[in-house]
């Protein structure tokens, strides 16, 4: 018997640490056992939820280049300038992923307010460039809104074509191929300094034009360096303010300005706060396009959440029931296992961690319904025991015994589709399967654990408390 | 003792029926819509809206209005919920996010939108093919490997290939059932076979296998037990000392999924009712489909080239 009091001793414990973990409110987990102020031990148990729970917004980028004229390094940088923009959006725990086998970036917003804007602010390249306009005189304004092409532009190509070895020849399309060039000298356009010269930008009231709006940018060493010398040599000639190949507008040059300036182009408050953000976020080395959005408002999200744990609860309380009435004691030990079961299960969610979605959820709840399949064979398997006439701890030892080869094989046959379901969750288009695979994968797993050990010494208990008892017959089943 | 495998006749035919239907639906759906499925925009690309106003009065031609300015001539419109919700259902072939946003920003100028009741998906047919394929690649993989587990898990049973090839046909009867309810709803009540389609599907296959491991664990075990009984007789004791592990397993699956499709959210209840009809065949199908046609082809009833007329008959 001791055996399974040790058992229980160390099945208390577990659930108890798991109990802890899996509370709604009960914090983060730290241990400090020698109370010197340095916790050995930090968890962090916060259930990440999906974004079909909280509400939000996933959008999925994709590199608008041919996959040879762009690096790792190049998607990666791109990346991180995205992530400074969702920064400055203010939107907290964001996620930002690369999927450098696709040329892909997945960004995750949770609550975010305006989707739409949230969705522009990210995928513009934001290539800020100033422009060499001397000599253009009055023709300046016919380049107004228009596709220009610069020295910039080409630059930038001819290093994405390079930094890798085997660019196919040819292939490469030029920034825009119905881009104007220079009329005077019919080549490119000079890019005087780009948006990597600036230091800071904000957006500003135009104080001249009623209603407009305009961005104030300093520059920073390099910048100035750069820009302090041109603007003294082209007083009074015009230059080109130009965003992502296109001439926002083409001011005359009144003064030298070597740390900072305006930049006017009949800009609304709301695009002049984008456009100074994405310049202080710096210009994406790669051009991105939108290749699928999904996005949940935060009171659906809600909605589900409280819908799903309904259902569950309702669904768990229907099997407790069920087990207890029709398998009576063995039904409380099932039961008694099940929520040890859900227990362990939901803190696992929080220290692995999965991230709860509506399918996870539904991948767990019905994990929940076929954990007591595991029991239900071990509990025919002793109702036929002691109908042959054995003893009940031997019928129990050999109930389990006999169950296990099938609990053990026809689990196992499960957890091998939720692998493959896990793995085919990996493509970007069905990651919604992912999170119903981890958890039913991981319900199934865990089930091998409680559907025989804990239900197994929580039997063996009872039946040794009750083994003087008369009535004892009364409550095991199939005597 | 009640005998099941005598009738095995009548659940061959019966399986058969209802399989032939299923396939029926499917070419009707193939013929008439292109796919047997009503395939969603997670395989083909597009756009779904689930939108709410919040006032006033919108018409179906309306919303339709609305895309067709940005093209799409042929949008299924669906209200949601009573008509006082102002809850529409809208999918699009339209794939560009961009244009998603002009779409949105167009509803809302006919009657204001609730953006905290709105969800949208869009999806590039890139992103439809992508998934196509792992779908594809991950159906195939599944296949090999069940077939290859059930070879595994009774290779000390003689002749354990024959259990490995009714367990597939099980597996594959419930399959095609499962995927015939999808063709049907698809006809019927414009349900599309998604993302989630595919996990139940292969969920199914998950659960049917389990449950035909357990039934024929049981025959395995009790061949020795009962070696004087013919072979269907042992079978059919098999059979009928599972069929209280088969009762209480569907139940409690059956009372967590009832609790789901009453009581969970809208978004997944196709994918319960999917993966519920499945657990059904599956049980359904260890019981009078894998194990009486183990028996037929023991009994020699089945013939292909080099099959041989033995099985354990006393």
């Amino acid at each position: 018997m001791s055996p399974h009091f040790r058992w229980l001793l160390i099945i208390v414990l577990i659930a108890a640490f798991a109990l802890r973990v899996s509370l709604p409110d009960g914090g983060d987990l730290v241990i400090d056992s020698n109370g010197d102020g340095v916790p050995e031990i930090a968890l962090s148990v916060e259930q990440p939820l999906g974004l079909d729970l909280v509400g939000g917004l996933r959008v999925l980028l994709r590199a608008d280049l041919p996959p040879e004229q762009f690096s790792a390094e190049d998607l990666g940088q791109t990346a991180n300038n995205v992530a400074r923009r969702i920064d400055a959006l203010g939107v907290s725990e964001a996620t930002i992923q690369v999927l450098p086998g696709s040329g892909r970036i997945l960004v995750e917003l949770p609550g975010v307010s305006d989707p739409e804007q949230a969705v522009r602010t990210i995928q513009q390249t934001a290539l800020l460039e100033f422009v060499d306009f001397n000599g253009l005189g009055a023709q300046t304004q016919d380049f107004a809104g228009q596709r220009i092409l610069t020295t910039a532009q080409l630059e930038i190509q001819e290093q994405r074509t390079q930094s890798l070895s085997d660019a196919a020849e040819g292939e490469s399309e030029g920034p825009a191929q119905d881009a104007l060039v220079n009329p005077l000298t019919r080549q490119p356009f000079t890019t005087v300094m780009t948006g990597a010269g600036l230091q800071a930008a904000v957006a500003g009231f135009d104080q001249m034009s009623a209603g407009n709006w305009l961005i104030q940018f300093e520059l920073n060493e390099e910048g100035g360096a750069v820009f302090g010398p041109f603007t003294a040599n082209s007083i009074g000639q015009p230059m080109a303010i130009v965003l992502d190949g296109v001439v926002l507008s083409a001011p005359i040059i009144q003064a030298e300005l070597t740390s900072g300036g305006v930049i006017t182009g009949d800009f609304s408050e709301e695009e002049a706060r984008t456009l100074a953000l994405q310049l202080r976020s710096g210009a994406l080395p790669i051009p991105l396009s939108v290749e699928s959005t999904a996005q949940v408002g935060a009171t659906l999200g809600q909605e589900s959440v409280s819908l799903s744990i309904r259902a569950g609860i309702i669904g768990v309380v229907t099997v407790l029931v069920f087990m207890l009435v029709y398998y009576r004691l063995p039904g409380l030990a099932a039961d008694l296992a099940l929520l040890v079961f859900i227990i362990i299960n939901l803190a696992l969610f929080r220290l692995i961690p999965v991230t709860l979605t509506l399918p996870a959820i539904t991948g767990f709840l019905i994990g929940i319904g076929t954990a007591v399949d595991g029991n239900i064979l071990i509990f025919e398997r002793i109702k036929e025991e002691l109908r042959v006439g054995k003893g009940v701890d031997e019928a129990l030892n050999a109930g389990f015994d006999r169950a296990w080869t099938s609990i053990r094989d026809s689990n196992v046959s499960t957890i091998i589709i939720c692998i493959i379901l896990f793995l085919f969750g990996q493509t970007p288009g069905a990651s919604i399967v992912s999170g119903f695979a981890v958890t039913l994968g991981l319900g199934l797993v865990l089930n091998l654990f409680t559907a025989v050990l804990v239900t197994r010494t929580f039997l063996h208990l009872f039946v040794a408390l009750l083994r003087n008892s008369p009535r004892q017959s009364r409550w095991l089943p199939g005597v | 003792m009640y005998s099941l495998i005598q009738k095995r006749r009548f659940f061959f035919l019966s399986s058969a029926t209802v399989l032939g239907a299923g396939i029926l639906i499917m070419l009707f759906s193939t013929l008439t819509t292109g796919s047997p499925f009503r395939l969603s925009i997670d395989f083909v690309g597009g756009s779904i809206y689930e939108i709410a106003f919040t006032e006033g009065e919108t018409s179906e031609a309306d919303l339709r209005d609305v895309f067709a300015a940005f093209g799409d001539e042929h949008v299924i419109v669906q209200q949601l919920g009573d008509a006082s919700e102002r809850r529409w259902s809208l999918r699009s072939t339209i794939q560009r996010a961009a244009v998603s946003d002009e779409i949105i920003a167009g509803l809302d100028r006919l009657a204001p939108l609730d953006m905290d009741l709105l969800r949208t998906e869009s999806v590039s047919a890139t992103i439809g093919r992508e998934v196509t394929q792992a779908a594809v690649v991950a159906v195939l993989v599944a296949t090999l490997v069940v077939i290859a587990f059930i070879v595994l898990a009774f290779r000390q049973v003689p002749r354990a290939l024959r259990y490995g090839v009714c367990a597939v046909v099980a597996m594959l009867h419930d399959v095609l059932i499962v995927a015939s309810v999808m063709s049907l709803t698809g006809l019927l009540l414009g349900w599309e076979a998604d993302a989630l389609f595919l996990t139940a599907l292969l969920t199914i296959v998950g659960f049917s296998i389990q449950d035909t491991i357990v039934l024929f664990d049981r025959i395995r075990e009790n061949v020795p037990k009962y070696l004087g009984e013919p072979w269907e007789t042992i079978v059919n004791r098999s059979i009928l000392e599972s069929i209280h592990r088969s009762l209480g397993t569907q139940l409690n699956a059956f009372f967590i999924m009832a609790a789901i499709l009453l009581f969970g959210g809208e978004t997944i209840r196709h994918f319960i009712f999917i993966l519920f009809v499945g657990l059904l065949s599956g049980t359904y199908s260890s019981i009078f489909t894998a194990v009486p046609l183990l028996v037929a082809w023991e009994k020699g009833e089945l013939t292909f080239p080099g099959n041989r007329t033995a099985g354990a008959e006393g």
